[in-house]
């Protein structure tokens, strides 16, 4: 084991931050943010709740993304990590966009696709 | 410990992290592929969208999402007594996890076996849209109103099959992620994560995150679609 390692030992790694790329997350803020989530969960079905028409889906979406982003950043520990991971974490998303852009622009360019009915 | 083609421990944290965010990367692809299917089918069939969700049963879903972001509260304690190294705290954070993940997929079955009952399974046992039941005949009617825009029995199964492939797949990930918990407890309770060594505990929550990440998404898709007014929009 080397010294570095060694001197992972037995101290509050909190306090220290990125000792060896290692950031321990502190209890309290997992229990806030899964509270958050609580809340939004809460308020997903407070929304479903009520007939706003085209708005239902996007206020639906919308609390969702908040939702993934609180977990990516704090459960999955992105807030702290390197950026080498958050362009890997962000890849997924830039290559779903290309995926949905370049689809749709086939479907929406092509009135009364030739879909089953 | 530091293994040797590695210059430092962090340096070698940061590539253990990369591979899982890597193999995300394509589990995003993958599912991502559904979520479009998703969004051009409801697209093209709003009706038929709004017919079938009524058809779920928000409660179920609504538990199961407080199950799964519950269990990934706990993945995040497990991470953290990994991180501290605290052997007991560890197992019993896993063991919760791996409970609250086993319940999601039995509120599961029940759905499914009362979707199958119900016979709104495609392919499996799919009955009840069939011209003979006067209510479906009503359901569809009253969105064919709605949306000016007829609904017919094979679009709602088109919901239904989206339906199913994309909790399905999520599913399927659910029996890998408790075989991964488990196995982790396993190693977890004969000390294999002390020493600093806690990081395949903290690559494990990862994928246990992601999961919770596509429920996120899933639950209002699916379950939401028609809100709590039956028979409203």
């Amino acid at each position: 084991m080397t010294p570095h390692a060694a001197s992972h030992h037995g101290h509050d790694h909190a306090a220290h931050g990125e000792e060896g790329g290692h950031h321990v997350v502190p209890i309290p803020l997992y229990i806030a943010v899964f509270a958050a989530l609580m809340v939004l969960l809460v308020l997903t079905l407070v929304a479903a709740y009520f007939d706003l028409g085209e708005w239902n889906v996007v206020i639906a979406v919308t609390i969702a993304v908040v939702k993934a982003l609180l977990i990516v950043l704090f459960f999955m520990h992105v807030r702290w990590s390197t950026a080498l991971v958050r362009v890997f974490a962000g890849a997924a998303l830039f290559w779903l966009t290309i995926l949905t852009i370049f689809i749709l622009q086939d479907y929406l360019s092509r009135t009364g696709a030739t879909l089953p009915r | 410990m530091l293994h040797h083609h590695f210059d430092d421990l962090v340096q070698q944290r940061e590539c253990n992290s990369l591979a899982m965010w890597a193999f995300l990367a394509t589990e995003a692809m993958m599912f991502g592929g559904l979520f479009f299917s998703y969004s051009l089918y409801r697209y093209l069939y709003p009706g038929a969208f709004h017919v079938g969700s009524h058809h779920l049963n928000i409660t179920l879903g609504t538990l199961n999402t407080f199950v799964l972001l519950f269990s990934s509260l706990t993945m995040a304690l497990a991470v953290h007594a990994a991180a501290v190294e605290n052997k007991t705290r560890l197992v019993v954070c896993l063991g919760l996890t791996w409970l609250l993940g086993a319940s999601f997929l039995g509120i599961k079955a029940v759905e499914w076996t009362a979707d199958f009952n119900e016979g709104i399974m495609p392919a499996v046992n799919w009955h009840y849209f069939d011209p003979g039941n006067a209510e479906a005949q009503r359901e569809l009617a009253e969105y064919t109103d709605k949306h000016s825009q007829a609904v017919t029995p094979n679009q709602v199964m088109m919901y239904f099959v989206i339906y199913f492939s994309m909790t399905g797949l999520h599913a399927l990930h659910m029996v890998v992620g408790l075989i991964l918990v488990g196995a982790m407890m396993w190693l977890g309770a004969q000390g294999k994560f002390l020493k600093g060594n806690d990081q395949p505990v903290e690559i494990a929550g990862l994928y246990w995150h992601f999961i919770d990440i596509i429920w996120v998404f899933l639950f209002p898709l699916l379950y939401l679609i028609a809100g709590f007014h039956p028979g409203g929009l």
